[in-house]
């Protein structure tokens, strides 16, 4: 299964989410932002960083760059898209997700380990995982408070489009365990199709015990396996 | 053009720099909303086209529809 990674100039979580996806069995190639054919990728990853600088806001840029609409074919077409972190927020910029993501609420930067809770499997983040169970995954972020107008919110809430609320360990979702003031704890969210998917924290640094935590495993492992059933 | 977040969505810049007025006694400030000030030069034929061409760039990429309203005005 072969996955296209993008690189943005700026990004710098590509290497970490190569890593990860070859010791899960895929084969991620790494692509630059200006290519503008990905017709053998069965699955892509938008990567962490800061792509074009993040300047204007964060993922403006990058969602006018050459790949984008390469990128915007594949959602359309059923292909599995994961944007992680920065990925997450030019998935947004570009449309193919609802919303957007801000300051966060303390004005601080974060880079911690949180916990999210899985809300739905209806992904091809979650596919493997079980709702309810709680996630271990480190958080890197400035801007990654979740967004998103009313009827937006509704929608989103009423399609099953949370898949990862941030919450304590046991899975609790409260206002003191969210930790960017992201709309309801919003961490991570799917498109109404489901091959499309954005999260805050990175999966990508939790997939081995050295690392601290494997808990980022069930959420590739999802997205590898969701690669093997999608139409190329 | 300025750059504004639309009322409803988040600013925690402005609600933390609110906070902090109200705490130095300007007990009237309900509200601060930071925007952004961005100037494009242009070449246009009248002020007309050029005006139409700049709320095209805002729509487009200069501000995000889903969190910002944008307004924009000539500069002599």
């Amino acid at each position: 299964m072969r996955v296209a990674v993008v690189v943005f100039p700026g990004s710098n979580c590509e290497l970490d989410a190569v890593h990860a996806l070859s010791l899960l069995g895929a084969e991620p190639e790494l692509v630059f932002h200006r290519e503008t054919d990905l017709s053998g990728a069965d699955g892509i990853v938008l990567p962490g960083g800061f792509a074009h600088g993040d300047y204007l806001r964060t993922g403006a840029i990058a969602r006018f760059s050459p790949v984008m609409a390469e990128v915007e074919r594949h959602a359309a077409n059923g292909t599995p898209v994961l944007g992680i972190c920065n990925g997450f927020q030019i998935l947004t910029e570009a449309g193919l997700l609802p919303g957007a993501l801000v300051a966060n609420r303390d004005l601080r930067f974060i880079c911690r380990p949180v916990h999210v809770r899985v809300e739905s499997t209806d992904s091809v983040l979650t596919r493997n995982a079980e709702v309810g169970s709680v996630l271990r995954i480190p958080l890197n972020s400035y801007e990654g408070n979740y967004v998103v107008d009313t009827p937006g919110l509704d929608e989103l809430e009423a399609s099953g489009g949370v898949v990862l609320r941030y919450s304590d360990r046991h899975g609790a979702v409260e206002p003191e365990t969210n930790p960017n003031g992201s709309t309801r704890s919003i961490a991570g969210i799917t498109n109404t199709s489901g091959n499309v998917a954005g999260l805050m924290p990175h999966p990508e640094r939790a997939i081995e015990e050295i690392l601290g935590s494997t808990d980022g495993r069930v959420l590739l492992e999802s997205f590898v396996a969701s690669m093997e059933r999608a139409p190329t | 053009m300025r750059v504004m977040r639309r009322p409803g969505i988040a600013d925690p810049e402005g609600t933390t720099t609110a906070r902090a007025l109200n705490d130095l006694g300007f007990t009237e400030v309900t509200g601060v909303h930071f925007g952004r000030d961005i100037v494009v030069d242009v070449e246009a034929d009248d002020a007309s086209a050029g005006h139409d061409r700049v709320v095209e760039m805002c729509e487009k990429l200069l501000a995000n529809p889903v969190i910002e309203d944008y307004v924009v005005e000539r500069i002599p």
